[in-house]
């Protein structure tokens, strides 16, 4: 039974440190590309995207490569006698990378549609940079932020490709579920894949049903998000009625 | 009733769309014309022409590289074949065949994963022969510094991985924890498996230098130059390691996947196996 279960903590570690991670950089990259104007920009923006449009194998593989025995990276930890492949801290950096862009994408959707007079007015208050994000700007952006963290949550969890790649199948350290779903499929023992897999989608299931209960608060802001529940974020662009 | 088509936009969109999915049916379509036309054609004509049949062989990782070779060899010798060759752990391709994949033959690096198609009645009894024998091996990168020397060094604090295929599906991973068993050092050094897929991947980790030792076939190491064999499994371990070939009951091509089992017993075909370092077993 322990056995069966060591995939579940293995994983619950991993999401739970990739989505703090995401959460913090994905915040961070939305709100400079949200005011950056420079020349780059496209390209600093594709280079964020990435691992989202590309297949999880080659991700991994270029993590591999980049923190492998022979990469940059890698030769640098090594001077440290550490190496990240092959080890837990692996499964927690393919995941973030791969959730990455979902938190990214989604906050700066909602950073840009947060009013910009107002972030002003609190500037010219007096307020720093740092308080008008966080009193201003993050308060607005809310449902955004929270459904980008959701998106990030599940991606965590499902991540597999590139996890495979980096953190290989080391039972009990960096055997995530889908490791283990893959691996007991393939050695026969359904009933392990089936376990599994039911925990899964018990999580699944129990956040985005979790995230249909939360209540947001009520900003004064013109636009699509008045009274909207963190996952109505996903639907932007549909009309909907809108209160004044 | 509401229009469903109010403008000229979601005319033009209508209209795109249709063009793709009419193309793509008439495309489909023509090639399956092509080929049903080219089948009857083939049958049509004189008793000359030979049906070019495709070959479907599963076979254990391990067996890749040579078979490419003998493939090679065989489609010149009988131009109207063509050989599919699928890879893959030998537990693996016995789960596939069990849940119906299309196969004509099957080599696999156990016994147990043929004796297991067997007792489902799914190979051809009297098709089944012993081909091959293998030698399990330890092995390290090639600019590894740990000096190591022999499976017992395995448990000294310096090796931190250990690669090896998933004991419960790849029979390399099987012998390997076999060997272990054997040397009673398995719980010591449990924690630093790292499980292969299948043996080929296990010789890329330790070709990849990531990890510290690892165990492959002789033949897998012979084929790469970034790894060295440092010690031999024992010997009575190596002396089960037997590879059972068999035509499947479900082929539909069984007369020439038989020849093409004969002809992997042939001289030629001895040739290459021995160059790319196995044995031939003994019947």
């Amino acid at each position: 039974m322990n056995e069966y279960l060591a995939p579940l903590w293995i994983s619950l570690k991993t999401v739970l440190v990739a989505t703090v991670i995401t959460f913090v950089l994905g915040i961070a990259a939305a709100r400079w590309m949200s005011r950056y104007t420079g020349k780059l920009k496209p390209l600093i923006d594709s280079a964020f995207i990435l691992p989202l449009v590309l297949p999880p194998t080659v991700v991994g593989f270029g993590l591999l490569l980049l923190m492998g025995k022979h990469g940059w990276v890698g030769k640098f930890l090594s001077l440290f006698n550490t190496t990240v492949v092959f080890s837990w801290p692996a499964t927690v950096i393919t995941a973030a990378v791969m959730a990455f862009p979902l938190m990214y994408m989604t906050t700066r959707g909602a950073f840009e549609q947060v009013d910009k007079n107002i972030e002003d007015a609190a500037r010219t208050l007096g307020a720093s940079e740092w308080r008008v994000l966080y009193s201003v700007t993050l308060p607005m952006a809310w449902p955004g932020v929270v459904a980008g963290t959701i998106l990030c949550f599940a991606r965590s969890l499902g991540e597999f490709g590139a996890t495979l790649m980096l953190a290989g199948n080391i039972p009990g350290k960096t055997t995530t579920i889908p490791v283990a779903i893959y691996f007991a499929i393939q050695d026969g023992d359904m009933k392990q894949a089936v376990y599994l897999m039911v925990i899964v989608l018990c999580i699944a299931f129990a956040s985005l049903a979790a995230l249909a209960f939360l209540k947001k608060p009520k900003p004064r802001t013109r636009g699509l998000l008045v009274n909207a529940a963190p996952t109505d974020i996903l639907y932007a662009g549909r009309k909907k009625d809108n209160p004044s | 009733m509401k229009k469903l088509i109010t403008n000229k936009i979601q005319w033009r969109m209508l209209l795109t769309i249709g063009l793709i999915a009419l193309s793509l049916v008439i495309t489909s379509c023509s090639t399956a014309n092509s080929t049903a036309t080219s089948a009857t054609d083939s049958t049509s004509t004189t008793t000359t022409t030979i049906d070019p049949i495709i070959l479907n062989v599963s076979a254990a990782s391990s067996l890749s590289n040579v078979l490419k070779a003998i493939d090679a060899l065989y489609t010149k010798s009988n131009p109207n074949v063509t050989i599919s060759l699928n890879t893959g752990a030998s537990g693996t391709l016995q789960q596939q065949i069990e849940n119906g994949a299309p196969a004509d033959i099957f080599l696999s690096a156990a016994t147990a994963n043929m004796d297991g198609l067997q007792n489902e009645n799914l190979i051809i009894n009297n098709s089944r022969k012993n081909l091959l024998n293998n030698t399990l091996v330890m092995i390290v990168p090639n600019d590894s510094m740990l000096g190591l020397t022999s499976f017992n060094d395995l448990t000294l604090a310096k090796v931190t991985k250990i690669a090896i295929g998933d004991p419960k599906s790849v029979p390399a991973g099987i012998y390997t924890k076999a060997a272990f068993d054997e040397l009673g050092i398995t719980s010591r050094i449990q924690s630093k498996f790292i499980l292969g897929a299948n043996v080929t991947q296990v010789l890329t980790y330790v070709a990849g230098g990531n990890v510290d030792v690892g165990f492959v076939y002789s033949t897998d190491a012979l084929s790469s130059t970034q790894v060295k064999v440092v010690a031999n499994a024992p010997t009575d371990i190596n002396a089960q390691i037997v590879y059972p070939a068999a035509v499947l009951k479900a082929s539909t091509h069984s007369t020439a996947a038989q020849a093409y089992l004969d002809f992997l017993s042939s001289d030629q075909a001895k040739a290459l196996f021995i160059q790319f370092g196995f044995t031939m077993a003994a019947n």
